[in-house]
This record gives structure tokens, sequence and C-alpha cells, in this order.
């Protein structure tokens, strides 16, 4: 199977974008990664883009052909994806089977989220609903909340203590200092997390990721049309895996493991011929700071239980053994939500390419992933990008 | 043709069977369930639920759910009730005294804001409960 090729990638600024609509801003990001690839935009076969909250926000359902419209191609194949936060992740699947199955030759795909417009209120209400409505959001499980059981009963089995989560901010933090795409690009330590208000015990306000706004794309071609058009591409998406598991965290049977994402690292590491020990850097869903943990022991870069210090031992950290979250992860880079998945791809594509402004930390890597979780890692997308010779 | 009957239990029956002290839980073949669940069998059987369960996971929310913006702190825990687990608001403690392994007893609670009904649990041993 000839791999997936990333032909050009482009991002909005995530942060607060005051008085900008959803268009606008996918249109920025839809076009500097056209024009970053240089693919004439009558050249698309489809648009995959992830949305989660439009209706909420700009109320705005039906998305897919409003985002469509400005690339000029009449009658193209359209589509949203919705999978909370994982939108945007499972777009570039999209894009990627289309490809492989041969059925497309351009692909464009995106994500979109507005949120800073609503009142905290409001967003906190449309976060939840991504969680089983009648089990949990009808108690008043709050999003932070499912994540905070998460961490309970994973340090109920496995130890570990704020301090170790903290580390995980205090890290993404370092990392989105040094981007300027990222939201929060002020360094913070290890105090300023554990005196941050409390949010969901053991959660707090510097365990979360902020509310943001923002776009992401990117255009995926065939090897056959880049030989064709002679284009260049430095990286390409080797594997593509998705998984599911129950909406609800009361019926798992492990609340310290994430199988949908287990499922879907799998099946990305398969299609690439690759193991987790091949995996240079990563770009992970650290929607709260337990979510990293949870993530690089879903993609097997650590056994079960093991992941909770890896920030604080350095080997997670941007000169560590296999440095996660380099571009400040969704916890300082920002989670506009169904840009997040798209997102990711992009800020790994940079690294591979050494366009990153941090690319001197992973000067040679060859492979790296990207894990994108919807909810409560109910829904996940893993890639695999390698760089291309 | 063997048509596979596909049926949706009630959530709102459970609850009121919950509310009135007669609660249960599905058993489709080997596994265990609490409504609404869809089953693909007719050997759909209904059991009691335990009368008490054990606290597995819990949180105290502080910055709460819209529905509940008068109520922060609270507590949310996930309980395990024999072979079925449930969430639910944790009433009739201080949020932060929600121990894993509290013992504590389902419940049925109206949310003010909502109107809505949703599983509660309250520790057991208070009175009443013998």
């Amino acid at each position: 199977m000839a791999p997936t090729l990333i032909a050009g990638v482009g991002a909005t600024d995530f942060g607060e974008h005051a008085g900008r609509t959803g268009r606008e801003l996918f249109a920025e990001a839809r076009s500097s990664a056209l024009e970053e690839s240089a693919v004439p935009p009558s050249d698309v076969d489809a648009l995959y883009y992830g949305n989660y909250m439009g209706e909420t926000a700009e109320n705005q359902s039906h998305q897919a052909p409003l985002m469509a419209a400005g690339i000029g191609t009449t009658g193209l194949e359209a589509t949203r994806v919705e999978n909370a936060c994982a939108s945007g992740g499972y777009a570039v699947a999209d894009g990627v089977r289309a490809i492989e199955s041969g059925q497309a030759d351009v692909v464009l795909v995106g994500g979109l989220e507005r949120m800073t417009n609503l009142e905290t209120g409001e967003t906190t209400a449309a976060l939840a609903r991504a969680a089983d409505e009648l089990h949990e959001g009808r108690p008043g499980l709050t999003f932070p909340g499912a994540y905070a059981l998460l961490a309970d009963a994973y340090m109920d089995r496995f130890g570990g203590t704020r301090e170790d989560l903290a580390h995980v901010a205090v890290k993404n933090h370092a990392n989105a200092a040094t981007n300027p795409n990222a939201q929060f690009r002020e360094e913070i330590d290890v105090e300023d997390v554990l005196e941050a208000p409390a949010v969901a015990d053991p959660l707090g306000l510097l365990d979360a990721c902020p509310i943001s706004d923002g776009a992401a794309a990117a255009v995926l071609v065939s090897r056959a049309y880049a030989e064709r058009n002679e284009l260049e591409a430095a990286v390409a998406i080797t594997g593509s895996g998705r998984g599911t598991e129950t909406l609800s965290l009361q019926e798992r049977v492990d609340m310290t493991r994430t199988r949908a994402a287990e499922s879907a690292a799998q099946a990305a590491y398969d299609r690439a011929g690759v193991d987790p020990g091949d995996v240079d850097v990563a770009e992970v869903h650290d929607c709260f700071t337990i979510a990293e943990v949870l993530a690089l022991e879903a993609l097997g870069l650590y056994e079960p239980g093991e992941a909770i210090t890896a920030a604080r031992e350095g080997e997670t950290t941007a000169d560590g053994e296999v440095p996660v979250n380099l571009s400040g992860g969704l916890k300082a880079k920002g989670h506009p939500v169904g840009a997040t998945g798209v997102g990711q791809l992009v800020e790994l594509t940079k690294l591979l390419a050494g366009t990153h402004p941090n690319a001197d930390a992973v000067a040679d890597a060859e492979v790296g992933v990207t894990h994108n979780a919807g909810g409560t890692v109910a829904t996940a997308a893993v890639h695999v990008l390698e760089v291309q010779s | 043709m063997n048509v596979e009957t596909v049926r949706e239990t009630g959530y709102d029956a459970w609850l009121d069977a919950l509310e009135a002290g007669e609660g249960y839980f599905l058993r489709d073949g080997g596994r265990a369930t609490v409504p609404p669940a869809v089953t693909g069998g007719d050997d759909l059987e209904f059991e009691p639920l335990p009368e008490t369960g054990a606290v597995r996971s819990k949180t105290v929310i502080r910055v709460p759910h819209p529905d509940f913006g008068a109520d922060a702190p609270y507590a949310i825990a996930i309980g395990d009730f024999g072979p079925v687990t449930l969430t639910g608001q944790v009433a009739g403690i201080d949020p932060e005294d929600v121990e894993t392994g509290l013992a504590v007893v389902p419940t049925v609670r109206e949310c003010e804001t909502s109107g809505k009904r949703f599983v509660a649990f309250r520790p057991a041993g208070e009175v009443g409960d013998e």
C-alpha cells in the first residue's frame, strides 16, 4: 500500500478569535494548506471536516457545504465528521481511507471550532453532551469530572501524585512557549499547577486545557498524483487506525485503560508496519494532564501504570528520549475541539519536516504518532507519520 | 429467515423501580447491564439490584454542571453493585468524605433546574436502610 502523502498543512493560531466567524477561520487554514501544497483547488476530490459544537456556538448545523464553498469546485463531495474531540482525527482517517481505496487522489481534511464566544456555562454544558446523557450528564458529571474519575481510578490502582500530573502541564507549557501558534505561551512551574483553583478533584485549572477557537487543514494526496504532478512531500501518513469503547465510564471493565486508543494504535501500527519502539515523537490528546498519561500507555510507549512519572523523569520533555507534545499539546497550544485532531497532524508534519520552531528537539526523528480522543476516549484516532526519503 | 429481535428497555421505568426500592438489572446471556439497554435476544432476564454497592471511583465537582450550579461542591461516584456499575451524585455526606470502598445505597433524585430525574447515592447504614 503506497502511503498517503501530506502535500500541505495550514492552521490559524489557536486561542481567542473574538469577532471572527467559523467559516472565516476555516478559510484561513484551508487557504494556507492549499497554498503550501501547490495543489490547484480544482483538483480536490473531497473535503472531510471535523466540527463538534457548531449548533451551540454559531447556531449552524450542516457545515460541510459552507466550508467546501470557498474551495471553488462545483459539486465537491464534502462531509462533516462529528466524534466529539476526535472529530478532526476521524476526518483525517476518512481522508486517508478515501486515498488508500483509490477513490480519491486529493483530499482536503480539516476541522474547526468556535468556542470563546460562549459563556463558560454554555461551553461546560456543550462539552458534557459528549458524555452519556442518561448515566453521566443527568447526575451532574462534567467533562473535567469524568477525567477526574479516570485519574482517581488510575492513582488508586497504580499510585502517582498530583505533582506527577503537574509535570505534564509544566512540560507542555514550556513547549508552547516557543510555538507562535499556541494559546498559552507562558511557562509555569509545579507550584502554579498545585495552587490553581480546583475544578474536579484531583484536577485543577492548570491540569486542564483552555477553551479555544481555531481551525486546521491539510492536503492529502496519493503517491501517483504526486508523481504525475511532480509534487514534493516530506512526510507521509503510513498508518491510520480508529477505535471505540463504551460511551459511559460505568460500562468499562477497567477504567485505568483506554481501549479505544489501544485499538486505534494497534491498527495504525499494523498498517504502517512499525511498533511502539520505533516512535521518535508524539502529539497526544492531553485535554487534561491525566489524559496524556493514559495516551502514552494506550500507544504502547509505556506499560500500564508506568507513564505517570514520564514527564517528571524528563523522558517526554523536549530533551527526553521521546518528546511528547512539542507543540504544547491541547494543554497549552489550545483545544478548538473539532480542529484538534487535524492540528496535531499539522504540528507533527512540521516537526518531522524540520519546519516547526521546536523541530530541533527531534532533528533525527523518522517516525511520529498522533493520538486524538473523543470524550473520555470513547472514540480515538491514531495516525503514524513517517519522513519520506 | 432468522430475524433478530431488538428492543430497548426503558430508562424511566427503571428509575421508577429504583425509586420504589425495587431496583433491577438486566442479564442477557452472561452479560449484566442496566437500562436503557438494547438486546438482541428474547432471553432477557430481570434480576434484583443489590441493595448496597461500593464506590469504585469518585471526584468532588467544584466547577459545576450548569444544571447543578447552586450545588457545588458535590461528589460524583461510580459504584459497583454486584455485576453492574452505576454513576451517581452522592448525597447525605460531606463530598470530601466520599472514599473508595464506601458502601452506598442507590436512590433517585430530581434536578431542581432541569426537572430531570437522576441516579443518586447515599451512604449505607443511615436510618431506614436496615
